[in-house]
């Protein structure tokens, strides 16, 4: 009886998946300002109550009202779709892809230059493709949002940036470039080469010698500015997070482009990411932030539930690595139960793709929240560490991560519950836009 | 005679003909062999009861064979190994008699119970006596024995244990790098039975596994089929979870590849025709090899030199040793069928990411696939076509399906997900369920013995909290041959099942010669 049912569900979504794919050339296509209608029997906000035979209204790629269906009234021209399920568009908090590919061959891999061990001035900007076919691949099963770029295996990797998973170029895809420097403390950075460090103490010394000269740098700088705004009544603009700290006089200071990256982390406006799994290295990148005053995303973690007071005190959220990966070598003592340990505890974490040089090499954030609900993380908190939770991390809530009017038109539809194995992903609107669910 | 360990009791190597047992220099090896006999008996723990009587039984029979072959010319040789003999089948028959008392029989009631040899029972029992099943059916059929003790399971699946055709678990380590072709290498040799893979596969609901070799190698050694008895203190060795045939020889398949990853600098092919080449010139030189054996009839002085490699590829040709043959693209794929119709090895599809592309020429050549199932495609560039599509569609052209983990590519404690995102692109959910239980034991040719929930079959199963294919259904027990194995509620299996401090692999398998670096990927 079960099956029969599935079936008949199955079926009917498949109807509306086709046409959600129909229309998703169509509207993909139009430049134009479109309006687009989202019906969902169950809509989850998560930002706030979940609506039932609720209605999601999108113009211009924005959400203008949401409401029951009785009581929004439905544009005239607009793109209808209908789903079993509705949520805000999947954040993935920790990615690769777009710089690393679904090859996963020099052709396709942007992800790690290994040159040298310090390149925080690498900008993912110049590296994210946004055509990868893993793009499209993550955004079928709902991902509307990556924060990709330089993958971890070096001390310091590259920078970061947040992208929708739709544009045609990186700026078109682009929300914010530079978001975090990537460290990594493990021993996949550690390889006794002519520059790389060989154990962990060198590792620290080698991160904590870089930053003092970017404090140093940064000492520089502002004298140098507080020179010119002497010669000058001119004011400057303050700088965004898309602007890199720039010397106020080029002449004074050459630039240092490394030094610029650090002195951005160092000014908060970048967040220096550290990866790191091993207990000692969490403490240690908790250390080196205070120690800068800096503020530290801890990635991976496969360790935090060994360390949750200390992780909590330092008020470093955490970029949870898939549970599912292996459980060797640094990540041996990894638990499916992570995620619900760091909301007991009351940690600020969100669920990643994160990096992983072996296969499968690119994890789907969605299958990996299921996972942490099925391992004693609520069902609403395992939706919030794809959603809401890495917007709040990332600093992009005030344009995406729950439903919400005045947010980004960013929404996933699915036939089902969204974190079930059997479920499908039917359609996801991205800035208003619609695209197919997931096909393979 | 350069021979020695075939003529030990406990030696491992299958499929041996009867006639090389008969040319044992049998002067030079008696006293070895009964030295090696009282070795090998005062090793047993008999202590542990009928579980253990049943592994030593077939080997008393393998004594008692080599003992009669002998005994024309060594009667004290043959009085010496009597009472051994006469031990290990008194240590059997209890093993036989204990099962047949009610005490020792236990019934499952109310559950909702997946057989994989018919419809789904919905209010069903189970009733296992020792290590076997003596009955499985609706509550309205079967009735349960007086004495016999009931457990309530309202509200839970049974299903059977499941069977995975793949596995590296064990720290595993067979052929090396000097070669591109190393079938007498045994995986069995590398096991370490305290490895924690196992307890995460038993976690998984996984009881009985293929463990082989990597896909570095053309040829990269013989498999191993393995049984998780890991209930009360577990294995001590690789012996406590073989499976093994009626004359106690160990089974397991020969492991194969094609494809990029048996690619490499010389020796290994750099193509692949080189590939298929250097494949079919051992194949012929194997059978050419065999043509000698068998034209000796048994005379010592006329046999050849004898050559593990090349007997372990007799061994498939004779349909001894099924090929497990990884491979991925769709002409690799094809490659296998015409190697296998040309020496006709008896061979299981691996991986098969593109098997979807070929499916009907499968299905005509009866050739069964074992899927792989990944969260993505890719990872290189001969898998980038996989799709969780690809059970479906093989199912739907008439091939037989079965999953397997790979692990640790993908997790055993997950095992049931690979299915289940097989379901999600519309395979069939009766066939998913097979294909991760009879399907597999088809493949490794066991499945008279496990693989289904019937009378007479090993008493593997598993009870689960719900539906298999949900991510929320945990396994709450694993039972292997009528013994628990695994126990959410015990501590020490739930860290396993879950993770945390401690619970980590102890040994990565070693994987050996992929032609990609680990950083860029490799992949499998």
């Amino acid at each position: 009886m079960r099956t029969q049912t599935n079936r008949a569900n199955r079926k009917k979504w498949y109807v509306i998946a086709a046409l959600a794919t129909s229309l998703s050339w169509e509207m993909a296509d139009s430049a134009n300002a479109e309006t687009v209608v989202v019906k969902g029997k169950k809509i989850h906000t998560v930002s706030g109550k979940s609506i039932e035979n609720g209605v999601v209204v999108c113009v211009d790629g924005k959400i203008v009202s949401i409401g029951e269906a009785a009581g929004v009234a439905i544009p005239e021209g607009a793109n209808v779709l209908e789903a079993e399920v509705v949520v805000p568009g999947l954040i993935d908090v920790r990615s690769s892809v777009g710089l690393s590919g679904i090859l996963n061959v020099d052709h396709d891999s942007d992800h790690l230059e290994a040159s040298t061990p310090l390149q925080p001035e690498l900008r993912a900007i110049d590296a994210y493709n946004a055509r990868e076919e893993l793009v499209e691949y993550v955004r079928g099963f709902g991902v509307t949002t990556v924060h990709t770029g330089h993958a971890p295996g070096e001390l310091i990797s590259g920078q970061t940036l947040i992208a929708k998973t739709h544009g045609a170029t990186v700026e078109e895809a682009l929300l914010i470039d530079g978001r975090a420097v990537c460290a990594t403390i493990a021993e996949s950075s550690q390889k006794s080469g002519k520059q790389s460090p060989g154990t962990r103490g060198k590792q620290m010394s080698m991160l904590r010698s870089l930053l003092v000269e970017a404090v140093e740098y940064r000492t520089k700088l502002t004298k140098a500015a507080e020179k010119a705004q002497a010669k000058t009544t001119g004011d400057s603009e303050p700088s965004d997070e898309k602007t890199e700290s720039k010397p106020a006089d080029a002449a004074e200071i050459a630039r240092n482009l490394k030094l610029e990256a650090l002195v951005a982390v160092l000014d908060g406006k970048k967040a220096l990411l550290i990866t790191a799994d091993r207990a000692q290295d969490i403490a240690s990148a908790l250390r080196l932030g205070e120690e800068f005053g800096i503020r530290i995303w801890l990635d991976s973690a496969a360790e935090a539930h060994q360390l949750l007071p200390q992780i909590k005190k330092a008020g470093a959220p955490i970029l949870l690595h898939p549970t599912m990966a292996r459980a060797s070598g640094e990540r041996e003592n990894i638990t499916f139960r992570s995620a619900a340990l760091l909301k007991e505890e009351g940690i600020p974490f969100a669920i990643e793709s994160g990096f992983e040089a072996y296969v499968p090499k690119v994890r789907v954030v969605l299958f990996e929240a299921a996972v942490a609900a099925a391992h004693g993380l609520s069902k609403e908190a395992a939706l919030e560490s794809i959603t809401l939770a890495p917007a709040k991390i990332l600093g992009i809530s005030d344009r995406v991560g729950s439903i919400e009017v005045g947010k980004d038109a960013d929404l996933a539809l699915y036939d089902g519950d969204p974190l079930e194995y059997t479920t499908h992903c039917v359609g996801v609107v991205i800035d208003g836009k619609v695209f197919a669910g997931e096909s393979r | 005679m350069g021979q020695p360990s075939r003529n030990e009791p406990h030696q491992y190597t299958t499929g041996v003909p009867e006639f090389e047992l008969l040319s044992i220099g049998r002067d030079v090896w008696t006293s070895k062999l009964l030295a090696g006999s009282i070795a090998f008996l005062l090793s047993r723990d008999y202590s542990q009861g009928k579980e253990k009587a049943f592994d030593i039984g077939p080997r008393g029979i393998q004594v008692g064979v080599i003992a009669l072959v002998m005994h024309r010319r060594h009667w004290l040789g043959l009085a010496a190994i009597a009472p051994m003999v006469a031990l290990e089948s008194r240590i059997a028959r209890i093993g036989v008699a204990l099962p047949s008392n009610a005490a020792e029989s236990t019934a499952w009631v109310n559950a909702r119970i997946v057989t994989a040899a018919g419809p789904v029972i919905e209010r069903g029992v189970l009733i296992v006596q020792g290590r076997s099943i003596l009955a499985v059916g609706s509550s309205d059929q079967v009735q349960v024995p007086a004495g016999v003790k009931t457990i309530d399971v309202a509200g839970k699946w049974i299903v059977p244990g499941l069977v995975c055709t793949h596995s590296h678990v064990g720290g595993v380590g067979a052929a090396d790098g000097s070669a591109p072709i190393q079938p007498g290498v045994r995986i069995l040799d590398s096991i370490n039975v305290k490895e924690s893979g196992f307890k995460r596969a038993l976690a998984g609901g996984l009881t009985t596994l293929n463990i082989m070799p990597g896909s570095g190698h053309l040829i990269s050694g013989q498999t191993v089929y393995c049984k998780l008895r890991y209930a009360g203190k577990g294995p001590s060795t690789i012996d406590d979870i073989l499976i093994r045939d009626a004359d106690g020889h160990p089974l397991g398949g020969l492991k194969m590849a094609n494809g990029t990853n048996s690619q490499g600098d010389a020796p290994f092919p750099g193509t692949r025709g080189k590939s298929a080449f250097l494949v079919r010139e051992q194949y012929i030189k194997a059978r050419e090899y065999n043509a000698k054996v068998v034209a000796a009839k048994g005379d010592a002085d006329k046999l050849p030199p004898r050559d593990l490699h090349l007997e372990s590829l007799v061994e498939a040709m004779q349909g001894k040793r099924i090929v497990h043959h990884h491979t991925h693209r769709h002409d690799d794929i094809i490659t296998v069928l015409r190697l296998s119709q040309e020496f006709g090895f008896r061979v299981v599809l691996h991986h098969v990411s593109e098997g979807w592309k070929v499916a009907n020429e499968i299905a005509a050549a009866k050739v069964p696939c074992s899927v792989i199932v990944i969260d993505s495609p890719g990872g290189k560039l001969e898998a980038r076509d996989m799709t969780f599509k690809n059970g479906r569609v093989l199912d739907e052209a008439g091939v037989r399906v079965a999953f397997h983990t790979d692990d640790w590519i993908t997790d055993s404690r997950v095992f049931n997900r690979s299915a289940a995102l097989a379901v999600r692109a519309g395979m069939n959910r009766d066939r998913a369920i097979e294909a991760l239980t009879i399907a597999g034991a088809e493949m490794l040719g066991l499945e008279q013995r496990i693989g289904s929930l019937a009378p007479g079959k090993d008493a593997d199963f598993a009870i689960l909290s719900g539906d298999l294919f949900s991510v929320y259904t945990r396994v709450l027990e694993t039972w292997v041959e009528g013994q628990k194995a695994f126990d959410l509620s015990d501590p020490e299996d739930a860290l396993y099942a879950e993770g945390g401090q401690g619970a980590g692999f102890e040994l990565n398998p070693y994987l050996c010669c992929f032609g990609q670096s680990w950083q860029s990927g490799g992949a499998k």
